[in-house]
């Protein structure tokens, strides 16, 4: 579903990925781990090309979204994107939030949007706050509300970016439930993520990051269990 | 009776009769200020939004427009366009036509800026946010972003109204028969310049105070909103 190859980005002289190459089956769930700077978001941000690549080529469904021919708002509406610090629009209500997009951009009717909508917030548990602007919403229900948006567009893949990172703690775990559901139904994910837990149980492979390069993967037992790199070693011993 | 006081009244009496030729002057200083905040605005909102587009030519044409007209004074502009410009392009000598140009273009410069502020405001996530959805640049602008930036807009929008209001008293210059060129007018007349100077000053003042009034009211609703 998703295919990185030798992928290089710079922001002017610092170069954040200095090649990297990785790969996301469909109905795979890819967790990327590692150290802050370590060029875990800006390799996500570069699949959906928020950030250009500086170099190298990306797969989404079979089609290359680095070449200049690539009509990117298409692919994006295919590739679902979860943020840190939500961007819900504050001045929608929740339900506006989810009907944006496919209203706006794919033509669905009102109706049918809303309708969509509703049942994703049955999904997210947050049936009662369809008219509720993003204000008076917890950091928790908030996320739940951004994923919902992301879903609405019936993406192929869903990105992640350290969604739980801004969360109050005894928020994350509602976060993680609605992801872990996902994940049982078999949607395409890549994570990028501090939660080992999640990683370990609902993720299939873990990549960990760190200078740039993807310095190890495998599957969670292996990477958690039983690492090989020394630098993996080191960053499990600090955050387990 | 001192003779002081006779000069008072004979200058309260000349206000008086010729406060309809006043009135009239106010009406037109309203139709300027209502038509070029009008053209200023749209003109500020195409040449803001063109300051911020990836394109270098757009936002250098932009540029060189907001900054020519915030550079020089307007009253210099509009000399430049009533004497200079305006009679190579169209056959009218007109002033009002050329005091709506001068004063929209200027306004237009002033509220490009106020716009490009006010986009730029706006947090990145929500063009971030907007775009990983599938939206364009053009839909994440019109659904995402300039929804937000016209709440931080305006304020500073509303000053900037009231300082065309103020502006417009340059056209006089070019005779534009407004509130200031019929102070003018009524002054050469009967030279009671404090009387006439002072009655065409309250003036001004109730106008930009019924502005600023109605700008309290819009930004307390939108407070609350």
């Amino acid at each position: 579903m998703i295919k990185v190859i030798g992928l290089h980005k710079n922001f002017g002289k610092l170069e954040v990925l200095k090649g990297v190459d990785c790969h996301v089956a469909s109905r795979e769930v890819v967790c990327v781990i590692g150290p802050s700077g370590s060029g875990k978001s800006t390799l996500l941000r570069c699949v959906n090309q928020l950030e250009q690549a500086t170099g190298g080529q990306i797969f989404v469904d079979g089609e290359e979204i680095t070449s200049p021919k690539t009509d990117i708002n298409k692919i994006r509406q295919q590739v679902g994107m979860v943020f840190q610090l939500f961007n819900l629009f504050p001045h929608k209500t929740t339900l506006e939030n989810i009907t944006l997009a496919p209203i706006k951009i794919k033509g669905v009717s009102r109706s049918e949007a809303e309708q969509v909508a509703n049942e994703l917030l049955r999904k997210v548990g947050l049936t009662d706050k369809s008219d509720v602007y993003p204000g008076q919403l917890s950091g928790g229900q908030k996320q739940r509300v951004a994923i919902a948006r992301a879903l609405a567009m019936q993406p192929k893949v869903m990105l992640f970016d350290e969604p739980t990172s801004s969360l109050d703690p005894e928020m994350v775990g509602e976060v993680l439930e609605v992801m872990k559901d996902l994940a049982h139904e078999g949607m395409t994910m890549m994570v990028v993520t501090h939660e080992m837990g999640f990683a370990r149980e609902v993720g299939h492979r873990v990549l960990f990051m760190d200078e740039g390069i993807i310095m190890e993967e495998g599957t969670p037992a292996q990477i958690f269990d039983n690492p090989h790199n020394a630098r993996t070693q080191s960053f499990l011993s600090k955050v387990i | 009776m001192s003779l002081d006081s006779i000069l008072a009244i004979n200058g309260l009496q000349v206000v008086i009769k010729n406060f309809p030729f006043l009135l009239e002057g106010a009406g037109l200083t309203l139709k300027i200020t209502v038509l070029s905040v009008f053209f200023g605005m749209v003109l500020g909102l195409v040449a803001g939004l063109l300051k911020l587009s990836k394109s270098r030519i757009l936002s250098f044409i932009a540029t060189i427009y907001i900054d020519f007209f915030r550079g020089t004074p307007l009253f210099v502009q509009i000399l430049l366009l009533y004497f200079g410009i305006l009679p190579l392009i169209i056959n009218t000598d007109k002033p009002f036509v050329a005091a709506v140009i001068a004063c929209s273009l200027n306004c237009g410069a002033y509220t490009a800026e106020i716009v490009r502020a006010g986009i730029q405001a706006v947090d990145k996530g929500q063009m971030e946010a907007a775009r990983s959805l599938g939206m364009n640049t053009g839909q994440a602008m019109a659904h995402v972003i300039l929804p937000q930036a016209y709440k931080i807009v305006i304020p500073p929008l509303l000053n900037e109204f009231i300082a065309v209001l103020k502006d417009t008293s340059l056209v006089a210059v070019i005779s534009a028969e407004e509130l200031t060129m019929r102070g003018k007018l009524l002054y050469s007349t009967y030279f009671e310049a404090a009387w006439i100077w002072g009655t065409v000053a309250i003036m001004y003042f109730i106008m930009t105070k019924l502005l600023a009034i109605l700008g309290d009211y819009i930004e307390r609703r939108m407070a609350t909103e």
